[in-house]
């Protein structure tokens, strides 16, 4: 193992080092990179744009994989009952997926590192308060939250972002909350406390610091639940609608055909959606493994 | 520990009461529930009759002390869909859910706990490592895709097992369930296995963590050192040790895969409380939706509550410190 | 005297890490008497705890026997596999450990890790294994043995658990007894008491301890013979009196005056200078010349095993002579500890 050298440039130079000892994960971060470059550019890369109606034909309605339908060019995975071709509606699918889990993962991150810095800092009731509610919240499902969430709010992106991020945020300040209570304790924030340095100060140049290596951890799950999440909501019928496909609208839609054997229009947008979850996922793990401070080298 | 089980017993009624004001209050801020029952072009004396005979023309406060006073006394109300005493609408689908999770449930530990203290005993072995990659898989991959793709292969491809549905039932014990028979089996194990997957990555893990743990603990060095046979050391000192946060995830788990039943019931079609639920959020059905709410609100507390006593149980050390 | 129950001869214990393969274990030698306490003296990373791990056959990967015997009543330990070693741990052979908060599971009760053990060797009834162990909790002077059985470790006191821990060592009345620093973590006042019962099971039962320690006043008290060992090495052994009064290896003599009992109140305590070198990298030739006072331009060179006339030997180019005692010879390797 090379020393440890304490420059930004250093630091991020050693954790790569040891992030790639595992090839399965270095596996999952190119694909990673891939999901999310082929979803940037979607309209470069697909051949049909799935939004316009105008350029779907029903004459190609359900094609196997491999056909040439009537724009000219092979489905290479196949159209879905509006004649879509599949390709191009899960890159499309990918994109607001994606977008989807990174809103809903930033937003639960921000809400939930504050929630928990707050409780971490004031300590007292304020604190047994505010961890009393998160420990019930998380001992209910995720899913059963943004199930009854999205009941409420009703269907849409910003209602289902709110939805995520209210049934993830607990999972964040638990974390930051852990992190930083320990900080809290030493004794070096309790004489910055007593300077007339402004709270804010302490919060972040101390506190927030060292709660930031697990938030890491939990933030590339967490994207990846929210999009398995939103995924499981828009195959229930309670996402997006399908003039705005995500993934799991795209499954849902082809649910209904997979019982007579046209598996590809479910099928194709689920293996995309798994791969980038479990990508993500895996990534994660090492990401976990590498931070951990009671790792032996 | 009288005094730690009147402590939690206040605490669980303390949640149950804050609960069903948040759920009551959420769930009654939802659109107006008339427009959906009744066709838009009847009278206007019709809807009045109709908004009279649920309530729906009192203030909320009041509405929220006549549906807790009810029930208190066992009236949940009535489905607007259905027509139906929400209580007996639940109850009904209540044994098909029940059945499904701790179908699952048992998979999941019968599965999940040899696994997990195989992977955890040789963990640089190939097999541990596949153990590992399989829980992976498990846990993240989305329950409903994984469910798609069981259908796909069992139903559609090789055909041997239903592809949704519950089939015939037999009455067990007052309950009607399916596993009374070779064919209600063949219906219940696909959804059942489906349901299991998320718990089992879960189990792995969780068995393995304490596996490794124990397994390099001084106690084991110390009871090999006697002697003791590997079967004994993993039968004895493991076993014993790792019982404890399984018996927690396993009793918490069980709330939530009652939950997660909503999206294994809608795959596999199985008409249990989590299909009732979908279908009811979609057609607005409020007394259905607060009342499946509150009921599994009303399990999760029972079970933290039954967790946390069979806990002290197990372990000696909060024995104590609950005792003095 | 008596013939050696436990001898073991040039033991090499080795771990392969990444980084390279360390010797933990390099040629250690030594025997031990029926009844008798060898105390096994070393800093912390100089193999004396591997050496005990070594003997039991507990070492696990990366770590391994490269070589060397370990002959119990003449019968080598290292070539037994699997079951045939298990069958000796705890019956022939057995081992107490440091931490005594640690070496009893804390969820369960004392009689049913005693009973276990007494089980894993001898087919008998729970009854009858209940009462054995009983009867090895009052041999070891613990009160109320029955209650004792029927609680959990943390009920019990430190010194207690240590003593229920020699117990379960006893159980099987083995020849030998294993004991890694079993008082570095109690109370002095019950380390002096443990002390003393081990010493009279010891000339009870005729069970042989090796006493593995860093603290020179333990074995003053305790033990017969001392073994003292530096970076995986022998480096001193010989009566434990003897070596006490005039250390030959200047290491040893470092070890004695740092000592706070040798001292004066309020006088500055001697150290060795320097610290324990990493096994990863060790000096060439003797491995404690970089901290040795005596070191001279031989000290790069392999030492000799230097035997004296009392019986002692040291592993040292320049060993501290004493008048009446020079070196006999350069040539054994063994040192035997019956006298």
């Amino acid at each position: 193992m090379s020393a440890p050298v304490e420059t930004r440039w250093g630091r991020l130079a050693n954790f790569w080092a040891d992030f790639r000892q595992n090839p399965v994960a270095v596996a999952a971060l190119i694909v990673i990179v891939a999901v999310v470059l082929m979803a940037i550019f979607a309209p470069l890369v697909a051949p049909q744009d799935p939004y316009n109606q105008k350029a779907l034909d029903l004459f190609d309605a359900r094609l196997p994989p491999g056909e040439v339908g009537s724009g000219g060019y092979v489905h290479w995975l196949g159209t879905d009952a509006a004649g879509r071709d599949l390709f191009s509606a899960i890159l499309y699918g990918l994109r607001t997926s994606l977008i989807i889990g990174m809103m809903a993962g930033a937003f639960a991150l921000v809400l939930g590192a504050t929630v928990g810095l707050i409780a971490a800092y004031h300590g007292g009731r304020i604190e047994a308060l505010i961890m009393r509610v998160i420990d019930l919240q998380l001992s209910l499902p995720a899913i059963l939250l943004a199930l009854v969430l999205v009941a409420l709010l009703g269907q849409g992106l910003p209602q289902l972002v709110a939805a995520l991020v209210a049934a993830q945020y607990a999972y964040f300040a638990r974390t930051t909350h852990g992190a930083a209570s320990a900080e809290r304790r030493k004794d070096y924030i309790e004489a910055a406390l007593s300077t007339p340095l402004p709270a804010r100060k302490v919060l972040f140049r101390h506190l927030l610091p060292n709660a930031l290596p697990p938030l890491i951890v939990v933030a590339t799950v967490q994207v990846a639940n929210s999009i398995a999440l939103e995924a499981t909501l828009s195959f229930l019928g309670l996402g997006l609608p399908l003039t705005q496909p995500s993934l799991g609208s795209l499954i849902s839609n082809g649910f209904q055909f997979l019982l007579s054997g046209r598996y590809w229009i479910s099928i194709y947008p689920g293996i995309a959606l798994m791969l980038t979850v479990v990508a993500i996922n895996l990534v994660g793990d090492q990401v976990r493994h590498v931070l951990n401070p009671r790792r032996s080298r | 520990m009288i005094g730690f089980l009147i402590q939690r017993v206040l605490q669980a009624v303390m949640v149950m009461i804050a609960m069903s004001v948040i759920v009551f209050l959420g769930v009654y801020a939802i659109g107006n529930p008339i427009d959906v029952m009744i066709d838009p072009a009847s009278s206007q004396a019709l809807r009045e009759a109709l908004i009279q005979r649920y309530g729906l023309d009192r203030s909320l406060i009041e509405q929220y002390f006549v549906f807790m006073n009810n029930m208190l006394h066992g009236d949940l109300g009535e489905s607007f869909i259905y027509r139906l005493p929400v209580i007996s609408l639940i109850w009904s689908r209540f044994p098909a859910t029940l059945e499904l999770a701790l179908t699952a449930m048992m998979i999941a530990t019968c599965l999940g706990i040899p696994l997990g203290l195989w992977a955890g005993y040789k963990p640089d072995s190939w097999s541990a490592k596949a153990i590992m990659a399989f829980s992976v898989l498990g846990f993240s991959v989305p329950t409903f895709w994984i469910g798609l793709l069981l259908i796909m292969t069992f139903a559609v491809e090789l055909g041997w097992l239903p592809s949704g549905g519950r089939g015939p039932v037999s009455n067990i014990l007052g309950l009607n369930l399916s596993i009374g028979s070779l064919e209600g089996w063949s219906y219940i194990i696909l959804p059942a296995f489906n349901l299991a997957l998320f718990k089992l990555g879960l189990l792995i893990r969780l068995t393995r963590a304490g596996t490794t743990e124990v397994m390099s603990s001084d106690y084991v060095r110390f009871a090999r050192a006697q002697g003791l046979s590997e079967g004994k050391v993993v039968g004895l000192h493991v076993l014993k040790n790792i019982s404890i946060p399984i018996v927690t995830v396993f009793g918490l788990e069980l709330g939530s895969t009652l939950a997660f039943a909503v999206v294994t019931e809608t795959v596999f079609n199985w008409p249990g409380m989590g299909k009732l639920i979908i279908d009811s959020i979609t057609v607005l059905d409020r007394p259905v939706m607060v009342a499946y709410l509150i009921l599994v609100v009303f399990l999760f507390v029972i079970i933290n509550l039954v967790v946390d006593l069979v806990y002290g149980q197990l372990d000696p050390r909060i024995r104590v410190k609950a005792a003095s | 005297m008596s013939e050696a129950v436990l001898r073991v001869k040039n033991l090499q214990t080795q771990f392969k890490t990444r980084t390279g393969t360390l010797k933990a274990v390099d040629g250690v030698s030594f025997e031990v008497g029926r009844g008798r306490i060898l105390g096994l003296v070393g800093e912390s990373g100089s193999g004396k705890s591997v050496t005990g791990y070594s003997i039991l056959g507990l070492i696990e990967a990366p770590g391994e026997i490269a070589g060397g015997e370990v002959l119990l009543n003449g019968r080598d330990l290292t070539r037994l596999k699997g079951d045939a070693m298990r069958r000796m741990r705890g019956a022939q052979i057995a081992m107490v450990f440091q931490d005594p908060m640690m070496t009893l599971n804390p969820v369960l009760k004392i009689g049913t890790q005693m009973i276990a053990a007494v089980r894993a060797h001898d087919k008998v009834s729970r009854k009858e294994a209940w009462t054995r162990s009983r009867d090895a909790l009052a041999k070891v002077g613990i009160p109320s043995p029955e209650e004792r059985l029927d609680a959990y470790p943390h009920q019990l006191s430190g010194g207690m658990r240590q003593r229920v821990a020699i117990a379960i060592a006893l159980l099987h009345s083995p020849a030998v007894i294993i004991a890694d620093e079993p008082t570095t973590a109690l109370d002095v006042s019950i380390q002096g008491q443990i002390l003393a019962e081990v010493r009279r099971l010891a000339d009870e039962t005729g069970t042989a301890f090796v006493w593995v320690t860093h603290d020179l006043a333990v074995v003053s008290s305790l033990a017969d013979d001392i073994c003292v060992m530096y970076a995986g090495r022998v480096v001193e052994t010989g009566a434990a009196a003897d070596v006490i009064a005039s250390p030959r290896h200047p290491y040893t003599a470092g070890l004695l005056a740092s000592v706070p009992a040798e001292h004066e109140p309020g006088e500055r305590l001697p150290q060795v200078p320097g610290s324990t070198p990493s096994l990863a990298n060790l000096p060439a030739g003797c491995a404690f010349a970089p901290r040795c006072f005596k070191a001279g331009p031989a000290c790069t060179t392999t030492p000799p095993v230097q035997t004296f006339a009392d019986g002692r030997s040291a592993l040292c180019h320049y060993p501290i002579e004493s008048d009446s005692c020079q070196p006999l010879s350069s040539t054994s390797t063994t040192y035997r500890s019956a006298s």
